[in-house]
């Protein structure tokens, strides 16, 4: 099984997609609840704590926001752990705050820098689309391999 | 400060969505229920949110996406069914997350109509869709005949 990271990192489509050809998608999901099953400090909503700003100065400098940063500590590990990358370039839904958005980039950024299998898609718009997008999809994750 | 515990450890959560004719969330739950050992199984509108051993949800989604396998999409979700931090409940509006899950939807029924058609057709005759990255270059003859069209 090949780990695979999805952007948008909380998309279903990629999500259910990745793990039904056999692979493991990589999710801000499973990200959170690695922080949400962690004793600690209590910080609601997402237990992130003042230290994972200092966690994200791998990815960011540090004159870039804490909440990029803080970010980047969730997301950080993943880009880095993947072995593959599925993008969806028009998810504008994604967008959110500033925090967000710059996050959004530098994901990117880190994904196109590192030398991995990449497939870029669109969402689909009709129904001709949609078999495309799943065929790419499907082509993409059997050309890995070591499906599960 | 105050010191935080968490519950559910070693568990996973996973949401079961349904965009289908023939199966509602309600039928669903009502063979999740059935099948279940020990897993924590809640129906909302638009699926079913299952928490416990990963072994055990792996188990009952398998079983399940038996029902209508290219109508039913599973995703990994953070927290359990029905957190204080996360619940719509507890918080008014929507939840985070919702809008995401929401736009996808508006997308999910050519995805499944995609699903249905890779089994009946051949692979290699469906088209790999345009790189978004791409930028399209502008043709010599497009070029010359819109340059001819300006003179004349």
């Amino acid at each position: 099984m090949v780990k695979v990271f999805i952007y948008p990192a909380t998309s279903l489509i990629l999500s259910d997609m990745v793990a039904r050809f056999g692979h493991t998608p990589l999710s801000s999901a499973v990200a959170i609840r690695e922080r949400i099953q962690t004793p600690g400090l209590e910080s609601p909503p997402l237990q992130i704590t003042p230290e994972e700003p200092k966690k994200g100065l791998k990815w960011a400098a540090v004159e870039v926001p804490a909440g990029v940063r803080g970010r980047m500590s969730l997301y950080g590990p993943m880009v880095e752990a993947a072995e593959a990358a599925i993008i969806i370039n028009d998810a504008d839904f994604s967008f959110g705050c500033m925090g967000c958005a710059r996050t959004n980039e530098l994901i990117k950024f880190l994904l196109r820098e590192k030398k991995i299998p990449k497939l870029d898609l669109n969402y689909p718009k009709n129904e001709e689309e949609g078999v495309q997008f799943v065929s790419a999809i499907k082509t993409f994750l059997t050309d890995l391999g070591g499906a599960k | 400060m105050t010191a935080y515990t968490p519950t559910h450890v070693g568990t996973v959560t996973k949401y079961v969505i349904v965009e289908s004719f023939e199966i509602t969330p309600a039928d669903l739950a009502v063979r999740g229920y059935e099948i279940a050992e020990g897993a924590m199984i809640k129906e909302t509108c638009f699926g079913l949110v299952i928490n416990g051993k990963e072994e055990e949800v792996d188990r009952i989604i398998a079983e399940l996406r038996k029902a209508d396998p290219d109508h039913i999409f599973v995703k990994d979700r953070g927290f359990p069914p029905g957190d204080a931090r996360r619940c719509r409940a507890n918080l008014g509006g929507a939840r985070p997350g919702y809008h995401g899950i929401e736009h996808e939807m508006t997308v999910i029924p050519y995805v499944s109509y995609g699903l249905e058609q890779i089994k009946k057709r051949d692979a290699s005759a469906i088209p790999h869709p345009e790189n978004p990255r791409e930028q399209p270059v502008l043709a010599i003859e497009k070029l010359k005949k819109l340059m001819e069209a300006q003179e004349s």
